[in-house]
């Protein structure tokens, strides 16, 4: 007998009615989910997966509209049902996480009530039964003391704990089905890694089935077998992950898994990435052929004219291309990397070195009587930079990373210790010293959507900094090097016109950085300046800063949460915890003998690699000034010598760690 | 909690005492000379009457001492005797009190029974005739000068249809019930008078409509935006998700998010409603605090006018207090 499928999508079509004309942002759409299976979908930010996504509980809000297709649940057409119908199945036979934990909980309602509020309308429950049950689900999920929990506010519960409820009220009543879009994006790779663990065993001892929506393949690979791959609001390629991630069949998922850094991939001779050009076609417009071909490396004559149906390259294997349909095999990508072992710098003078560098930031009084409160939020950190390299700097949210690089730039005044960039100490030094030094000193910022001032011409931000420093006059001169600066990040000079909200994010990234060239720094602080974007235009970004770099001997320091791309980029990393650097290593050691037990922590958490050691809790509150050891909290080779704070020590060349028995806990079993 | 409360009352305290430095500045700083205002043109030419006058009401005192005196007087509970009336100003204010709280009161009851759900429908209904007519009705209400449509209210049910009481607290005929609270509402069902009970509730019908008609206008126009913010919110589409009803989510999830910011416009709201009823209590003959104060004022009775605006900014001081204590109750994330 075959099994019914818990989920089976039939040429869905979700149009946005608007007033250029409907958008088609799903567009045939098919997928079927067996019980207990777990299903990707990956795409860029509008492929329509999220859109998708919706459509399935029919949760979608005007202007968008299912117009086609059916979706069947354990056999039930979900879009013949009546709205009783539906409310019925939502939350009980299925239901849906969604990506932001600090804004899906109720802030004014207790957890308990919003675990079990379902649990009763749904008649699974009585009042009483729910609450038992509600606690014993917040147990389940891994949340500590869960009766106490239960009686909480969501604003006492940090971002990983409050997912951990959201997917609590997801399985309260036993779903048939999850739906989970982007549960893990807004969270640290360490509390991913968690959240990722529980979804898989929680598919395991529940038997859900689990749709999860990603953009990030290895986040995907971590619980999916199979995937689903979405372009333009069609699926593109669907197979097993991991065949998906190691010979795509479809350009658009080659592109995808090319452009992104692995980590457990060798590292190569050249750490430039492969990057399609171009964007997603307009969605009002869309091409007769293949949707992908204006930006495909493969295409051939008759992609531009007849549109591909998605259909089998090889067993279990479908893909919408002409290409791959017709035998061909897309090639294995240069292996990409570097072993960045040959500009280890050597004890030349350092373009900066940091000393005992500290920040406090105190925080307003909650009341009159209440004592002040303070956030320790750097708390010592030595560090040199060498001319012409770059150095990562990497860990959690609220470690200091973003801190330190406002402490360099002098942002912020450092609360203690010292700053010397090029020779000159600018720790202490006055707003009018630094002056000099800033155009010498370039930072790029994480959202481009908000570092532009959006009722700039793109021309008058580019050129600003060149007037304010007196290097150049306007006009001409100053039009002049506009137009050098756009063409040198790979942008139309033309353009110097326009306005930001007329750039796409990737585009608005390349202006950040043009604006940072505009002073021809020595030096470029770039703080997180990948991480709102899709992984093809971090790959576009990435190439560019490498190429900026060899051309103009820039010096970078990199702030970033993404360990593949640091380990992919960086010459040297610095590992930071609670405000303190736990490691300082060249990259290629670093990744591959971490010293420090965090260091192994980290490398271990990035999704899409087996051998996890999974850090239980959450970094301590940054109220408290750290103490000895600031990790050993959660150190799993913590001793009682932790409460003593162990020194930054070389212990191998150039490789230096903050730790009493460093290099002791056994790294993760390389892939 | 209890911290919380403590530090409001603390605060609310400062604030008092700083809300009588400023009264009585206010009073003794304006130009006007009460003199003038209450002496006969005869009277006043004398100037050891005029002398006279001015030592029995301390008004030859330094400013300093006067300031003095008047903070010793306020601490018990004595805020002087009025020029006007010669009789205590406390004694004066609780007998005009009562009235203008009782009218107030229902006013913002009104305000808020009709304001709230009001706001809620045009929210969940958007666009629909219920939003049109939610937004007719505030609009009207918040742009009718006062006096207008107090004498349009009267014209329309007292006059033609008689359907309404006149003005004033009572018919001319009928007595006041024996005062306990003042609130003649409280008062005649504490006698259980019932027919006084009605006399006095169909008297309020129309002035307290007229003087909520702004009120109403405010409140549901900062509802219906407040409850339109909070739909936006995600928790919103995971309760949908949950399959709960949209009912469940509107009033469970969405109004006790939406009210926090209404809460802050009621405090406001009532505040003004205490100390904004002198249109509407002229036309309606309402023996409340609004006509004494104009009264007051008109007679430069500044022991009356310092203690009118010490009583106002007292309650305005108050019902801040009790916004935010409901604050507390609404929002967890303001409890410590």
């Amino acid at each position: 007998m075959r099994e019914i499928p818990v989920l089976e999508v039939k040429d869905l079509r979700t149009v946005f009615l608007t007033d250029a004309g409907p958008v088609r942002a799903v567009d045939g759409v098919s997928f079927t989910v067996m019980p207990g299976e777990t299903l990707g979908i990956v795409g860029e930010s509008g492929s329509g997966k999220s859109v998708t996504a919706l459509s399935l509980l029919r949760l979608l809000e005007e202007p968008a509209r299912i117009v086609g297709g059916s979706i069947r649940f354990q056999g039930r057409d979900l879009l013949a049902m009546d709205q009783e119908a539906l409310r019925a199945l939502r939350g009980d036979r299925i239901s849906m996480v969604f990506q932001d934990p600090m804004t899906g909980l109720n802030p004014v309602v207790r957890i308990l009530r919003q675990l079990t509020e379902h649990m009763v309308a749904h008649g699974r429950a009585t009042p009483a039964e729910a609450k038992s049950r509600a606690i014993s689900l917040l147990g389940r999920m891994g949340i500590t003391a869960p009766e106490r929990s239960a009686a909480r506010f969501p604003h006492e519960f940090s971002g990983g704990m409050r997912q951990r409820v959201m997917l609590g009220i997801g399985f309260a009543n036993d779903p048939a089905l999850l739906i989970a879009d982007e549960p893990t994006t807004a969270l640290d790779v360490t509390i991913q890694a968690q959240i990722l663990d529980l979804l898989r065993r929680l598919n395991g001892e529940f038997g859900t089935a689990i749709v999860l929506i990603s953009h990030d393949l290895g986040v995907i690979a971590d619980v999916c077998r199979r995937v689903a791959v979405m372009y333009a609001g069609e699926v593109v390629e669907e197979a097993g992950t991991a065949a998906v991630l190691a010979d795509p069949r479809h350009p658009y998922a080659w592109a995808l898994v090319n452009a992104v850094p692995r980590i457990g991939t060798p590292l190569g001779t050249d750490r430039r990435l492969v990057a399609i050009e171009g964007a997603p076609p307009d969605p009002l417009a869309l091409p007769a052929g293949c949707r992908f071909a204006p930006r495909c490396p493969f295409r051939i004559a008759r992609c531009e004219t007849e549109h591909p149906p998605l259909a089998e390259v090889a067993p279990g294997r479908l893909a919408r291309c002409w290409v791959t349909q017709a035998g061909e095999v897309l090639p294995k990508a240069g292996v990409a990397g570097f072993v960045g072992t040959a500009r280890i710098p050597v004890a030349t003078q350092p373009i900066l070195s940091v000393r005992g560098l500290e920040k406090r930031f105190p925080l307003p009084r909650e009341s009159l009587l209440a004592p002040r409160r303070v956030v320790h939020a750097v708390n010592g950190i030595d560090l040199d930079v060498a001319r012409g390299e770059t150095l990562g700097v990497v860990g959690e949210s609220g470690c200091g990373k973003s801190t330190l690089a406002r402490l360099i730039t002098r942002i912020h005044a450092p609360s203690a210790g010292s700053i010397v960039f090029d020779g000159q100490e600018i720790g202490q030094a006055s707003a009018a010293e630094i002056r000099p030094l800033r155009r010498r000193l370039q930072m790029v910022f994480q959202d481009p959507y908000a570092s532009l001032n959006p009722r700039m011409r793109v021309g008058d931000i580019l050129a600003e900094p060149l007037i304010a420093h007196g290097l150049i006059g306007r006009g001409a001169a100053a039009r002049e090097r506009v137009t050098e600066l756009l063409a040198t990040v790979g942008l139309n000079p033309a353009w110097a016109t326009r306005c930001p909200h007329e750039f796409s994010g990737g585009q608005r990234q390349r202006i950040s950085i043009a604006r940072a060239l505009a002073l021809q720094p020595d030096m470029i602080l770039a703080d997180e300046p990948i991480s709102a974007l899709d992984v093809n235009i971090q790959a576009q970004i990435l190439n560019l800063m490498l190429d900026l770099q060899q051309r103009m001997g820039l010096t970078y320091l990199f702030i970033a949460h993404d360990l593949a791309v640091v380990r992919h980029l960086c010459d040297r990393v610095a590992v930071l915890y609670l405000g303190k650097v736990m490691e300082l290593a060249p990259s290629a050691e670093l990744f591959a003998r971490p010293l420090h037990p965090y260091s192994s922590v980290l490398i271990s958490a990035v999704p899409g690699r087996a051998g996890r050691i999974l850090l239980q809790g959450e970094p301590p509150s940054t109220l408290a000034k750290p103490t000895g050891c600031p990790f050993r909290g959660r150190c799993p080779i913590a001793r009682p010598i932790c409460e003593t704070p162990p020194p930054l020590v070389e212990h191998a060349p150039g490789c230096f760690a903050a730790c009493h028995f460093p290099g002791e806990f056994a790294p993760p079993p390389s892939p | 909690m209890l911290r919380y409360v403590l530090t409001r009352l603390l605060g609310a305290a400062v604030m008092a005492v700083l809300a009588i430095l400023v009264v009585f500045l206010i009073a003794n700083t304006v130009p006007g000379d009460p003199v003038l205002a209450q002496l006969g043109d005869l009277a006043a030419s004398n100037p050891d009457t005029v002398m006279e006058w001015r030592a029995k009401w301390g008004l030859d005192l330094p400013l300093w001492e006067r300031y003095g005196l008047f903070l010793w007087g306020v601490l018990h509970g004595d805020l002087g005797i009025s020029i006007a009336s010669q009789r205590p100003v406390l004694a004066d204010i609780a007998q005009y009190a009562p009235a203008t709280i009782e009218l107030a009161t229902i006013a913002f009851v009104v305000a808020l029974a009709v304001g709230i759900p009001l706001g809620i429908a045009a929210a969940v209904r958007r666009d629909s005739w219920v939003d049109a007519a939610a937004r007719v009705i505030s609009l009207v209400g918040v742009s009718s000068p006062t006096f207008w449509l107090a004498f349009i209210m009267l014209a329309i049910f007292y006059g033609g249809l008689q359907i309404a009481p006149g003005p004033g607290r009572l018919d001319p005929i009928a007595f006041p019930p024996e005062e306990v609270t003042g609130l003649f509402l409280i008062d005649s069902l504490l006698a259980g008078d019932w027919d006084t009970f009605h006399d006095t509730a169909a008297h309020l019908v129309l002035p307290s409509i007229v003087l909520a008609a702004a009120t109403i206008g405010l409140i549901t126009r900062t509802t219906r935006a407040a409850m339109l913010e909070a739909m936006q919110q995600d928790y919103v589409r995971v309760s949908r998700a949950k399959g709960l009803r949209e009912r469940f989510i509107i009033l469970r999830h969405v109004l006790p998010n939406a009210l926090i910011p209404v809460v802050t416009l009621g405090g406001i709201a009532y505040a003004n409603l205490l100390a904004g009823a002198v249109m509407t209590e002229t036309v309606f003959s309402w023996p409340g605090l609004g006509r004494y104060t104009f009264r007051s004022a008109a007679a430069l009775d500044f022991p009356a006018i310092m203690g009118i605006t010490l009583v106002v900014s007292v309650s305005t001081l108050l019902v801040n207090l009790l916004v935010d204590l409901s604050y507390a109750a609404l929002d967890p994330r303001v409890r410590r």
